[in-house]
């Protein structure tokens, strides 16, 4: 049997099918505007995360074009073209001006995406500011671990082989700084407008620290210890949150951060003093 | 081997008597083999797309607990491991390489038919081991499909899956090795064995598209296959390749290894990038075949489909680290990762507009097998457009690990290479079975899987835009995710109407197995060479005479023609037809 007529009419197939593809466009367009009011970036609470948004708009709009105009001609062309009678297709299938065209457009996009994308790259992972508070960041199954510095702003020595479960940055005991060192548990606590450095890293698999409010993440890998930085600007509590799956309690690993005046963080840091 | 002695080759082992377990079980005959390659890699994707069903069973309604944080992982561990090793990579080359590459090329067989068979061969205990897994005492591999290490390297470090994951590791390097015996055999039989007339400008893009892709997975492959390697040792025999001196293991200091836990992830993923265009050019020759005879218009731009497969299989080597940009790899690496993936959107890109054009002053006939294409440029599209976010290494360190990558890789490679799939069985069954799939049924099947698939995937960006990250199981512990259950709720309903859609096709295969009508040589009036041989084609394929070819596979709708097509074996330049351009 054959299956393509001679004579077909596949117009009325054409139609429903450029319905369809033009139901897509609408359907994926009006999702992504209910969407943006309901799930959607939480609340911005850094300063980094400003540019970072931006791009993201700017990518949206870019995207939402191509999405748009391609979902449409394909719908058009399919309603347009189906066959029936005996005429037959355009025999055509070269055109240097056209496919310059949709290599270089596409191309000149692109190349701007990339140089603005590289220009934040590259602030995003510059050297943090000298005020900066610094903190120290261990990951292990599944708890965030917070270490800060003694009133003076100095880290006592650490080692690895010091480390223990009950001493999980390996802080050396011998060093009386460690004693002015606050440890904490799922707990950050950040100065609102003061730039802070978070020294990263992992003490059994790999974990991520997500700061979604902050535009942050940062793999905790063991073996190697990251700094990022950013700048939160926004009183209030949020979650850190894993992003990388890290064993059967992954989705349990949530650490709480706040973010507050240097007077009050200051008196909680006080709190916290080993006795 | 030369091009002679290799056609003397076949012609030889054509004349041999064949026994039942020659004919159907250790076959030499390429069609028998691509056969059993479909048959096993549609039942992997059946187990898949079963494991995906029970995770979104779980993830609709977390809180009934129908699985156990470790169990979900598992599952979906597996259903990653399943559907990118064990179906979309191998159903590609295996099922649609292996039966069409002869036949497309006018050849009689592989170069070497024994090679071919063992390839198979080899992939069956890849299967029954990870088949095994399931019932390994605590369980398969949970450590996700990517098994990034330490988690995956030191047992005691992830719960359940102490023999599941040794096992993941043999498992896929079955599917390795065995990939590679069919991609030696591909590139020596497509550079080797093509019919008389037959130059490389001439190919089926399908050919040109398994071409590409088995140079990628000869390149590419062994370097995971060293990796698994060094992760088997690390489980089993205390080395320490993945593993950093200083963890905390059992609430014990491990001071004696000296491995880094980021060799992994870039052994992995300078596996893992260029696999996932393995997934996708196949596909894109395949539709770009499809859309063109039953657009009956010649394929808009076949030097600029080659040179942008050709190009896409170039840069796949240089963008692994976009996986990598929040690993905590140098800066300046991941800078020239961006650029990198930035400049291979632009091949896409190109592909994604000529087949929109070759649509434009066609004449299209609405087969099930066009609709699955036209399905595909559309997913294409759509996943092609959230990459660009994830390009972006500012936006990534957001999006990274969200569900918004998990919309895009969805769409982009898993659906639209799943698409092509069902493209190329709609338009090959009658050639492989000599049988019409009943298009009723076909196109109940697309529309319900092309609805499905985007009310499945595409609320997976709204996941990912609030910050949900993946392979949670429940997101009840972050009140920043307090809206998310209902968009769990309307995926998981969405996910079951996509699979409940998939039992369609599987009753039409079936149906149409043994009361399909008949299928002629040549259905779809198109012009590759396969169309010329029997349906199905007898062992040897042809008759006595090689099958000549004379033109490119895509003269449709010539001015003056006799007919809408002309077969690349037909000789004369029909009187009217412009003689130059036609691909040389």
């Amino acid at each position: 049997m054959s299956a393509l007529e001679r004579r077909p009419d596949e117009r009325r197939a054409g139609t429903w099918m450029g319905v369809l593809i033009l139901f897509i466009l609408a359907a994926g367009f009006v999702s992504f505007v209910v969407a943006a009011r309901i799930w959607w970036l939480p609340p911005l609470a850094s300063r980094q995360g400003v540019i970072t948004d931006q791009i993201f708009n700017a990518i949206l709009i870019a995207t939402a074009i191509a999405f748009v105009a391609v979902h449409a001609f394909l719908g058009i062309a399919l309603i347009r073209y189906g066959a029936h009678g005996e005429r037959r297709a355009a025999h055509w299938h070269e055109h240097l001006g056209a496919e310059l065209t949709w290599t270089l457009v596409p191309a000149f996009g692109l190349v701007v995406l990339a140089i603005l994308s590289e220009v934040v790259w590259a602030h995003v992972y510059s050297a943090p500011p000298r005020n900066a508070q610094v903190v120290e960041v261990v990951a292990r199954q599944f708890d965030w671990h917070v270490r800060y510095p003694a009133p003076d702003g100095r880290f006592g020595r650490t080692d690895p082989k010091f480390r223990s479960t009950s001493n999980l940055f390996g802080e050396d005991p011998s060093d009386p700084v460690n004693k002015q060192n606050v440890v904490t548990t799922n707990d950050l606590h950040l100065v609102v407008n003061r730039p802070v450095a978070v020294r990263i890293t992992a003490v059994d698999v790999i974990h991520s620290f997500f700061l979604p409010n902050f535009r942050v993440k940062q793999d905790a890998v063991p073996g190697r210890t990251v700094t990022i930085w950013f700048t939160p600007d926004r009183t209030g509590t949020y979650q850190i949150a894993c992003a990388q799956l890290c064993g059967a309690g992954h989705y349990t690993m949530r650490g709480n951060v706040t973010v507050e005046s240097q007077a009050a963080f200051d008196a909680w840091l006080r709190s916290q003093q080993k006795p | 081997m030369g091009a002679v002695a290799v056609r003397e080759a076949a012609a030889a082992h054509e004349a041999h008597d064949e026994s039942f377990i020659r004919h159907y079980i250790f076959s030499l005959d390429h069609k028998t083999i691509g056969k059993q390659y479909f048959w096993t890699t549609m039942f992997m994707g059946l187990v898949g797309g079963s494991l995906a069903m029970l995770m979104r069973r779980h993830l609709g309604w977390p809180e009934q607990g129908v699985l156990d944080p470790a169990q979900y992982l598992q599952a979906a561990t597996m259903h990653g491991t399943v559907m990118i090793f064990f179906f979309l990579t191998v159903i590609l080359t295996g099922a649609f390489g292996n039966f069409l590459i002869p036949l497309m090329i006018g050849a009689r067989d592989m170069a070497y038919p024994f090679l071919n068979m063992m390839s198979f061969w080899t992939l069956v205990p890849g299967v029954l081991t990870i088949l095994a897994s399931f019932f390994a005492p605590d369980g398969p591999a949970g450590n996700g499909w990517t098994s990034y290490a330490p988690l995956a390297a030191v047992a005691k470090l992830s719960t359940g899956a102490q023999w599941g994951q040794t096992l993941w590791a043999i498992a896929i390097l079955f599917v390795l090795i065995s990939s590679l015996f069919g991609g030696l055999n591909f590139l020596t039989t497509i550079i080797n064995m093509r019919a008389r007339g037959l130059s490389m400008g001439r190919l089926p893009l399908t050919i040109w598209g398994i071409f590409i892709t088995a140079i990628l997975a000869l390149l590419s492959f062994p370097v995971l296959m060293a990796a698994l390697g060094m992760l088997i040792l690390d489980r089993t025999a205390g080395t320490s390749f993945f593993v950093p001196p200083g963890l905390l293991v059992g609430g014990q200091l491990v001071r004696d290894r000296s491995g880094d836990a980021l060799l992994w992830q870039h052994l992995f993923w300078f596996f893992g990038h260029p696999e996932v265009y393995i997934l996708i050019l196949t596909p894109m020759g395949i539709v770009s075949d499809v859309i063109s005879t039953f657009a009956r218009k010649p394929i808009f731009g076949y030097k600029a489909m080659v040179l942008s497969l050709a190009a896409i299989g170039f840069l796949s080597f240089l963008v692994w680290g976009h996986h990598m940009f929040v690993s905590g790899m140098h800066p300046l690496l991941g800078g020239a990762f961006m650029a990198a993936t930035m400049i291979i959107a632009i091949p896409s890109a190109i592909k994604t507009f000529n087949w929109c054009t070759t649509l434009w002053q066609a004449r299209i006939h609405f087969t099930t097998a066009m609709l699955f294409a036209i399905g595909f440029v559309s997913l294409f599209v759509t996943g092609g457009l959230s990459g660009i976010f994830l390009a972006s290494a500012p936006v990534d360190i957001y999006l990274h690990d969200t569900y918004f990558v998990i919309a895009h890789f969805h769409f982009v490679m898993a659906s639209a290479a799943l698409f092509s799939i069902f493209a190329g069985t709609y338009y090959w069954f009658p050639k492989m079975f000599g049988r019409m799939m009943n298009e009723t049924l076909g196109k109940i099947h697309f529309v319900a899987t092309f609805l499905g698939i985007y009310a499945t995937f595409f609320p997976m960006h709204f996941l990912g835009t609030m910050g949900n990250s993946r392979r949670l199981y429940s997101e009840s512990f972050y009140p920043f995710l307090a809206k998310a259950p209902p968009i769990d709720v309307f995926i998981s309903i969405s996910a079951f109407v996509l699979g409940a859609a998939q039992i369609v096709f599987i009753v039409n295969v079936f149906y149409s197995l043994v009361r399909g009508p008949r299928a002629e040589r040549n259905p779809w009036h198109a012009n590759t060479l396969e169309w010329q041989a029997d349906s199905p084609p007898p062992h040897g394929n042809w008759g006595p005479e090689e099958p000549v070819v004379y033109r490119w596979p895509y003269d449709y709708s010539v001015p003056g023609a006799a007919e809408d097509y002309i077969p690349q074996t037909m000789p004369a330049v029909p009187a009217g037809a412009p003689a130059g351009g036609e691909g040389e």
